[in-house]
């Protein structure tokens, strides 16, 4: 597949035409911070963004969605939101987590309602320009990405490097009339933006190669540390919320005014709030604040990772620090804590 | 859509199926015994399905009927809310959706051939041991002595009283009841079920022992087994969890990093050591 360059300017008229021939979502200013959303003007394309508000984990599994529609006592018939998009400008590590959705969403049992989402997508990653205030992709080995796009882009200066990685890559690459084949002036100042990035991307610094998580936390169960930090909980879900690879869900009946026809929708679920695992008569699972904070972040560092070939399932997008109130959300902070503690080894 | 979706099935797409029949059995438990509309319905003891009501929602039920008995699948559906609720309004005739059969964790219908089994039941935990007490006793000569304790609270929640009846008068059981608090129709034993462990006949120490019931009645059930030395590879246990998806999508189900729906929701008990929000 190819690799080719496009100055900044032959690149906004690019967008212009891609706006008027698909259905593109690009990262936007929305006020003094950045979210992706639909776009109508290349000029609003904000590839200088430091992190999106929310990730783009919308456009695979958005906050609500209907997964059947049925007749009252009849039967049930699926729904798909099946038409094609780009997506322009999904980060690295927000990248990573799309990787990590993928096999999620189709191991095991593969849910086409996703995955039918993920397929129409063309998604156009970007390496990041500007470290947001908390990210810490450096330490998690998420500040480049290798795969899972179509296209990546790369920002040296007044141009981009482009590289069509897919099929759809290059198709969508096809319409930059203007773009060159990238010369090893614009490789080599790629390969900096990456070293820059593999380094400069740590707003908290990990005490440790990610890989020895699960073991880290294999002997952290009983550590005081989950007390201590839950303590101040609101059980609010901000940071299940906000996380590009939190997916639990609920699933809920809507029965439409007719009274005979309705739809199966389901929704974003977060294992922080209270009555997650709550269950009739009652009873609940993970009842004290200290069991569900736990959990999250052994989903993160141990759970997800044994269903994706070890992978960790923390990015460092550092959205979760933000979201926090009481500030205690930081999984780098609780893993340091459990390695100043436990050691490493 | 594209080719790989189209291809595949929906996940989360109930099948329909037919009430064939539907009676009260006390106040708060309906007996229900389904069809599927569509194609032939495999299943093993343990299993479970989602159950929807159109416009209300789904809720996991356990099989309770043996596989060896044809003519549909039986349920028992204890009244609790919305969806349990609308359940106990379907009669014979009604349509409703089912997914599954769902969970690889079954019973170990196999494994326990040529065994002593021994079944302890706490109140409606009986219902999905059922299914597996029927393939036994239909398979009779494979197995070894056959145990069956059940503990209800009061009288009038005892469940299947006819089938309970019958499993006594055969000579080939040991079917033992207790009541937590009985009135005077009850003329025997009474207490929690774990006080008729030491009343079992056959050799528990070599025996598969199953074991469903409230969730606090797990601890004082392994208690007493350890007590009387039943290894913990021989011990099955019958967990009960939030469940949305029924798939291992949704998470809510989750102890530790297992999803209940896919690997339980049966669980042999050596296997839930690397599980402490199990028990
Ligand atoms: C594997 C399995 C087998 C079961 N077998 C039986 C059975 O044979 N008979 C029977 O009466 N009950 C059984 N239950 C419990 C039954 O699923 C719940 O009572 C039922 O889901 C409650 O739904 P509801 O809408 O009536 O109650 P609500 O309290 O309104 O529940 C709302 C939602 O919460 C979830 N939920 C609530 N309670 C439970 C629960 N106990 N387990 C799982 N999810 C729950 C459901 O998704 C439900 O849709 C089983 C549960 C599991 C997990
Ligand atoms: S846990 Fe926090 S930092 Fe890690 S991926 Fe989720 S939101 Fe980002
Ligand atoms: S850890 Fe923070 S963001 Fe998460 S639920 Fe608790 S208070 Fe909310
Ligand atoms: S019920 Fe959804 S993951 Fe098990």
């Amino acid at each position: 597949m190819s690799v080719k360059k496009i100055a900044k300017k032959d690149f906004v008229e690019f967008v212009e035409t891609l706006i008027r021939k698909e259905r593109v979502f690009g990262v936007q200013a929305k006020g003094d911070r950045f979210d992706f959303a639909p776009l109508e003007s290349a000029q609003d394309l904000r590839l200088d963004y430091d992190v999106t508000l929310q990730p783009p984990k919308k456009f695979f599994q958005p906050p609500a969605e209907v997964l059947m529609t049925f007749e009252v006592g009849g039967g049930y018939q699926s729904q798909y939101d099946d038409e094609p998009f780009v997506l322009l400008g999904v980060h690295p590590y927000d990248m990573v987590a799309i990787n990590q959705m993928d096999e999620l969403f189709s191991q095991d049992n593969y849910d086409t309602h996703y995955m039918t989402r993920r397929n129409n997508a063309t998604i156009v990653a970007c390496d990041v320009a500007k470290p947001s205030e908390n990210v810490f992709a450096s330490s998690m080995g998420t500040a480049v990405v290798k795969s899972g796009y179509d296209v990546l882009l790369t920002d040296i200066g007044d141009s981009y490097v482009c590289e069509a990685a897919t099929e759809k890559g290059e198709k969508l690459m096809a319409a930059a009339k203007k773009a060159v084949p990238a010369d090893d002036a614009a490789l080599k100042s790629r390969e900096a933006v990456w070293a820059k990035n593999k380094k400069g991307l740590n707003r908290h610094e990990l005490k440790c190669d990610p890989a020895y998580l699960p073991k880290l936390l294999a002997k952290a169960y009983k550590h005081p540390v989950w007390e201590e930090r839950a303590k101040t909980c609101f059980s609010c879900g901000s940071c299940n919320q906000v996380c590009p690879t939190c997916y639990c869900f609920n699933v809920q009946d809507d029965v439409n005014w007719d009274m005979k026809t309705g739809k199966r929708e389901r929704a974003w679920d977060g294992c922080l709030l209270d009555g997650f695992t709550k269950v009739a008569g009652e009873h609940e699972f993970r009842k004290q604040r200290a069991d569900r904070f736990r959990h999250r972040i052994y989903r993160k560092g141990m759970y997800v990772p044994e269903k994706i070939g070890g992978q960790i399932a923390c990015v460092g997008c550092g959205r979760c620090v933000a979201a926090c109130l009481p500030d205690i959300a930081n999984p780098v902070a609780v893993y340091n804590r459990l390695i100043d503690d436990l050691g490493i080894g | 859509m594209c080719q790989c979706c189209a291809e595949k099935k929906d996940i989360y797409l109930p099948e329909l199926a037919t009430v064939m029949d539907a009676k009260a059995m006390n106040v708060t438990e309906r007996y229900l015994r389904l069809a599927m509309d569509d194609g032939p319905f495999d299943f093993v003891p343990g299993q479970f399905v989602e159950v929807s009501v159109a416009g209300i929602g789904e809720a996991p039920i356990t099989i309770s009927s043996s596989p060896t008995q044809n003519g549909g699948f039986e349920l028992v559906v204890r009244k609790v809310g919305n969806v349990t609720k609308a359940i106990h309004n379907l009669n014979k005739g009604d349509k409703l959706g089912i997914r599954g059969p769902l969970g690889d964790g079954m019973y170990p219908v196999d494994e326990a051939k040529g065994k002593n089994v021994v079944f302890i039941c706490g109140g409606i935990g009986l219902v999905p041991q059922r299914s597996f007490v029927n393939y036994v006793l239909d398979n009779r000569d494979d197995y070894g002595e056959v145990t069956i304790l059940q503990g209800t609270k009061e009288y009038d929640q005892r469940l299947f009283t006819d089938e309970v009846a019958a499993w006594d008068k055969r000579d080939d059981v040991q079917m033992l009841e207790t009541i937590d608090l009985p009135d005077k129709r009850w003329k025997s034993n009474v207490g929690v079920v774990t006080k008729l462990i030491p009343m079992i006949k056959s050799e528990l120490k070599s025996a598969v022992v199953l074991v469903c019931g409230p969730p606090v009645m797990y601890k004082f059930v392994l208690m007493s087994l350890e007590e009387h030395e039943v290894p913990h590879e021989n011990i099955f246990l019958n967990l009960e969890r939030k469940m949305k998806c029924g798939v291992g999508k949704c998470g809510h189900c989750q102890i530790n990093s297992t999803y209940t729906c896919m690997d339980g929701p049966v669980f042999r008990y050596s296997d839930l050591a690397t599980m402490p929000e199990a028990i």
